[in-house]
């Protein structure tokens, strides 16, 4: 028996090891362990042992049943780690091939740059206020300290409804209605669209965006307007943006500037960009004009404030290196994709 | 304003380079646009002497010149001028020299006759006969004063001054003149200002007996007015016309340049009259009378209106006062006599007449910023001075000055403190009288007006009257950059507003769709209107109308978006785009009925699209998605067959109950053949207002269900003309709560249904949130289903 046993164990060794396939191993599992199998068989006779024997031989043969099981389950495993190979083989694909895009439109670009502008003033602590574009000649000029006769209307080149209703020229009327409607502390920004009656060409539009700031409050000074727009560009253009403030006129401000900015091209060594002059003009800015407040009904003895205005494709064209304002209104696809 | 540095050196002496003058004048306050030099143009041209003239051996208008130019020997230029005599002195352009424009001058050969240079002419030179008005155009520029041979042409003709080009803003008149620009300078370096006093020559006789001013306007502050007789017109010297020129002012003669010298000198603008034309030699300032006229001097006859001011003799208008004079207002070589006239015009009446008359001049421009009257008799003085200087005629004695109320010289208070609380600064007062001294204000002890000092106020800086005014003098000349900057006190607390957000969630849901943003003009003209197909009658078709628009296809604020949006698909489809899919954030601008009212701006987001992959549903899908994002539920496509834009059989309004959210369709191909456009185009005109207005709550959760649900498909057989709309509010019904989900996920059209009518094939989902549904309870609802259908003759397909 044991001569038996041992013949089955050899034997069954060499028939798994040349399995091939689940069915195989299903035949042999049935040779050798099923209910009429030889292992079965030989356990089957156990009974015509001695006492002696039995135990003996009964070992040896459970012995065998398990390594031939054991050998069962580990061919098996085999089998099935080499046929996922193959399909993984067989499976392979071109990685390199173009990808299948979702669509997805995109943001007008200038209005790309100003959801990081009016990001950064939010985070600053300005609420963000829309006013009309339409607007009462009362609004864009007279509160704004400039009568009818003042010379720096002729600046800003108008285009009128009625006597009385123009389209705004600047985003400063929401200086005024912003005064008027609400008590100080204010901090706002007001984005929109101005009205300039130039002809268009590649650096005009009768038509284009402003960016207006306003902040009154007890103890505004012209060093917290410098600090204030200083730490905006540093955030829009890097923390080694240098800026400086020159000497200028607005009728509504006083003191008043232009605020540069070191060119974000060449760091301010000179280039095309900014003319060889390694600054870029990027904004008018000054205290709020006495006369402002007091034609709003606030004391300037109490409270002091600053406004800045800013030319949002001017900023948009700089980014991007656009030199055609034109391109911002055609919305031409192969523009607009591009950003 | 164009500044010649040597005139300022009249007044203050600086060293310094062009470069460093822009920088700091423009860091001062004084903003510097450029600055230019001809010299930088011209090279290697010095002066010569014709020593010889020849006939060319080959040429019969070609002269061979031998040119002493100051060298060891005479060179040999050849010229096809025929001006030239031994003798003459003239700009030798020598070999590798340049001249304006880029021109290079090289040693050549002339038909055989090797020539060393150029002799310029003017034009060459980059001058004209104004500059020069002894020399000729057309031939060799001959000198007519004694230069030594060599000397370089640049500083011989004068050509090596730096003019510094301004931007003066409107604040400050003053800085539109040498004295202006030099106080300013002067300042800056922190040097002495020269202040030169002109004196007015005694003169012979008296003007008062030769000639009567009266002032009968308001709007003339002062009239002031000199004589001069024996006039002797003639051109001015060479250093005035130098002057004039470096500033863009052409020289005519002595008198006229006088004028204008004075002008630029003082920015206070003169007029001398031929007194002559001055009939009954009686001047009056006064409004201009009904039906009055006057030929300018530009050669226009030009009608006058009663709120335009003139300066008149005894008959008519000889001069739109502050703006232009007429034709008969100027000097001539025939002038024996000249008026001078120095006077002040309110600054927003000569701007109304300029705008009125359509003229604008450099005078114009001047005095409507308003002028400074104490500056009247000083340009006046200067002017007669010069007429001395000059000896460009006879200064009659005395002058004629009315100025019925003198300006009062402008006092306010120093506040140190009001000053330092606008800046944040801690400057003493005495720092910032330092600063102001210079600038020609006045320091007084403290009087009645209280703070530390008072300032007396120059009489050309009216723009200067309260602390504001005087922080912007002291920080500018503090520095603005050398004040620091500091951080604001006060907590920042800022948050979009809900619409804010709202408004962004539904753009950013467009964007996610494919959608291209665009920005489109406010504005346009009838033909767009008219492009859309809009009925005549169409209320859109009331507008806001710019009354003074670029063009007629710019002068109307736009009603509808529609248009420019379709001007952007036709630009697209041009560029040969396959497809495009664009919207925008769009205003449109609906008049009211007071056209003294602000019109109302209406928010819309308006969609446009064509190429293959999108029709009519995809568009719809796009809105029923939007939508979705706005949480509005319950809306309706109602079938819009009344508009003209759209395609009758292809568009619809998506009504919530009565409000109209959006018009979605196809545009009717008889719009896309106006604009050129032949693929079928879908827009949606989305009433963004409306959608806000009407936006849903924050979802509430609902439990994820716990028990099985069943589905049953049906395919119904329908007739063409029932809408689907109609089908599924059947199913709805007829399933009631049960139904947890419908969609339709075929449609058939063909022989197995028959003709008129089409297959559609749903797909239900039923649950009870309680417990498993059965498949009998399943089964009772679909007959209910049926049932309600049948009621329109929908049924089962067999």
């Amino acid at each position: 028996m044991k001569e038996a046993l041992e013949k089955i164990r050899t034997g069954a060794r060499d028939l798994l090891a040349n399995a091939d396939s689940e069915a195989a191993l299903e035949e042999l599992r049935v040779r050798f362990l099923g209910k009429k199998g030889e292992v079965t068989a030989i356990l089957k006779q156990m009974g015509a042992l001695s006492a002696d024997e039995r135990p003996k031989m009964g070992a040896l043969a459970n012995e065998v049943r398990a390594e031939i099981d054991a050998e069962l389950r580990a061919r098996s495993a085999e089998l099935a780690n080499r046929l996922l190979a193959a399909r993984l083989a067989s499976e392979s694909i071109d990685v390199t091939l173009p990808g299948n895009r979702p669509e997805q439109g995109k943001r007008h670009p200038f209005q790309q740059v100003l959801d990081e502008l009016k990001d950064i003033f939010l985070g600053m602590g300005f609420e963000v206020k829309a006013g009309p574009e339409i607007e009462y000649d009362h609004y864009n000029f007279e509160m704004l300290n400039m009568p009818r006769s003042h010379p720096a209307r002729d600046t800003q080149d108008t285009f009128y409804i009625t006597e009385n209703i123009l389209l705004r020229t600047q985003t400063s009327p929401m200086q005024v209605r912003t005064m008027e409607a609400q008590k100080p502390p204010i901090r706002i920004i007001c984005p929109g669209r101005v009205y300039r009656s130039d002809e268009v060409d590649a650096t005009h539009s009768p038509l284009f965006h402003q960016i207006e700031g306003l902040v009154v409050d007890k103890g505004i000074t012209f060093t917290d307007l410098k600090g204030t727009l200083e730490a905006f560009v540093k955030k829009l253009y890097g923390e080694e943006t240098r800026v400086r403030f020159r000497p200028h006129h607005f009728p509504y401000t006083e003191p008043s500037a232009e605020m540069d900015m070191s060119c974000f091209k060449c760091g301010g060594t000179g280039c095309s960009l900014c003319k060889g002059e390694g600054w870029i003009e990027i904004l008018g800015c000054g205290m709020v004009h006495p006369k402002v407040l007091e034609n709003c009904n606030i004391d300037p003895e109490v409270y002091s404030g600053f406004a800045f205005g800013m030319g949002l494709e001017r900023i948009t064209m700089m980014r991007y290196g656009i030199d055609d304002m034109r391109l911002f209104y055609e919305n031409d696809l192969r523009f607009l994709k591009q950003f | 304003m164009k500044l010649p540095l040597n005139w300022v050196r009249d007044y203050a002496d600086f060293a310094t380079t062009p470069h460093e003058y822009a920088e700091k004048m423009t860091m001062s306050g004084s903003k510097v646009e450029g600055y230019s030099c001809e010299a930088d143009e011209i090279s290697n041209v010095v002066i010569g002497k014709i020593l010889k003239l020849e006939n060319h051996p080959d040429s019969d208008h070609l002269w061979v010149c031998t040119v002493d130019v100051g060298g060891a020997e005479p060179i040999i230029i050849v010229t096809g001028a025929q001006n030239l005599k031994v003798g003459d002195l003239c700009p030798a352009a020598l070999d590798n020299s340049t001249l304006p424009g880029g021109v290079k001058i090289r040693r050549g050969k002339l038909r055989g006759v090797e020539s060393n240079g150029m002799l310029c002419s003017l034009g060459e030179l980059g001058l004209t006969v104004h500059d020069f008005p002894n020399a000729i155009e057309d031939g060799i520029m001959v000198l007519d004063e004694e230069v030594p041979v060599g000397t370089d042409a640049v500083k011989a003709l004068g050509l090596d001054d730096v003019t510094v080009e301004f931007e003066i803003t409107p604040n400050r008149p003053d800085c539109l003149s040498i004295r202006g620009l030099a106080r300013e300078t002067a300042a800056t370096y922190g040097v002495p200002y020269h202040e030169h006093t002109p004196v007015l020559p005694a003169g012979t006789g008296s003007i008062a007996e030769k000639l009567s001013v009266t002032v009968n306007a308001p709007v003339c502050s002062r009239y002031a007015a000199g004589m001069v007789t024996n006039v002797r017109v003639a051109p001015s010297p060479r250093w005035m016309r130098e002057r004039l020129r470096l500033c863009g002012v052409r020289p005519i003669n002595n008198i006229v340049d006088i004028t204008n010298y004075v002008m630029l000198e003082y920015g206070h603008p003169m007029h001398a009259f031929d007194y002559a034309y001055v009939n009954g030699s009686k001047i009056e300032v006064r409004m201009a009378r009904e039906g009055e006229s006057i030929m300018t001097l530009d050669g226009v006859q030009r009608p006058l209106t009663t709120d335009m001011m003139v300066i008149a003799d005894e008959k008519a208008p000889m001069a739109v006062a502050g703006v232009m004079g007429g034709e008969f207002s100027g000097t001539y070589d025939s002038t024996k006599t000249v008026v001078f006239e120095a006077a002040c015009f309110d600054g927003p009446s000569v701007r109304t007449t300029s705008k009125k008359l359509g003229l604008r001049t450099e005078s114009s421009g001047r005095f409507e910023k308003g002028l400074n009257p104490e500056n009247c008799l000083p340009a006046l003085y200067r002017a007669l001075e010069l007429v001395a200087q000059l000896d460009a005629g006879d200064v009659v004695g005395g002058i004629i000055d009315i100025y019925p109320q003198p300006r009062t010289e402008r006092r306010i208070p120093l506040r140190t403190h009001a000053v330092n609380r606008l800046l944040g600064t801690e400057l003493s007062a005495e720092a910032m009288t330092d600063i102001l001294r210079p600038l020609g204000f006045g320091i007084e002890p403290a009087g009645s007006l209280g703070g530390e000092y008072t300032v007396v106020v120059p009489p050309d800086r009216y723009d200067v009257a309260r602390d504001c005014d005087i922080a912007e003098e002291v920080c500018r000349y503090v520095g603005y950059n050398k004040v620091p900057s500091t951080i604001m006190r006060g907590i920042a607390t800022a948050r979009p507003s809900e619409l804010q957000v709202f408004r962004k969630k539904l753009i950013t849901a467009l964007v996610g769709y494919g959608l291209y943003e665009c920005e489109t003009y406010s504005f346009y003209g009838k033909k767009s209107l008219d492009n859309i197909n809009l009925p005549e009658n169409d209320p859109l078709r009331h507008a806001v109308v710019i009354s003074n628009p670029l063009g007629e296809d710019t002068s109307l604020m736009r009603t509808t978006a529609v248009p420019s949006l379709l001007e952007v698909i036709a630009r697209n489809y041009n560029a040969r785009a396959a497809q495009a899919a664009i919207f925008e954030n769009a205003t449109e601008y609906l008049p009211g009925d007071d056209p003294e009212k602000l019109p109302l701006e209406k928010e819309k987001l308006i969609i446009a699209m064509y190429g293959p992959q999108y029709d009519y549903l995809r568009l719809k899908g796009m809105v029923e998605e939007l939508l979705a994002t706005a949480r509005i539920g319950g809306v309706c496509a109602v079938r819009n067959t009344a508009g003209t834009t759209y395609h009758p059989g292809r568009a619809a309004d998506l009504m919530l109950g009565d409000v109209k959210l959006a018009t979605i369709g196809e545009v009717h191909p008889a719009v896309l053949a106006n604009y050129g456009i032949k693929p079928r185009v879908c827009v949606a005109d989305i009433d963004f207002d409306a959608l806000y207005a009407n936006r849903g709550a924050t979802p509430q959760y609902q439990p994820l269900p716990k028990h099985p649900a069943i589905t049953r498909d049906l395919a119904l057989v329908a007739s063409e003309d029932t809408p689907a709309a109609e089908i599924a509010q059947r199913i709805e019904r007829g399933a009631g709560k049960l139904l947890e989900s419908l969609s339709l996920f075929d449609i058939y059209r063909g022989d197995k249904v028959g003709k008129g009518k089409k297959s559609l094939a749903y797909n239900l989902v039923l649950r009870t949130g309680e417990r498993t549904l059965t498949d009998e309870e399943a089964d009772r609802a679909v007959q209910k289903v049926l049932k309600a259908l049948a009621e329109i003759d929908v049924t089962l397909r067999s």
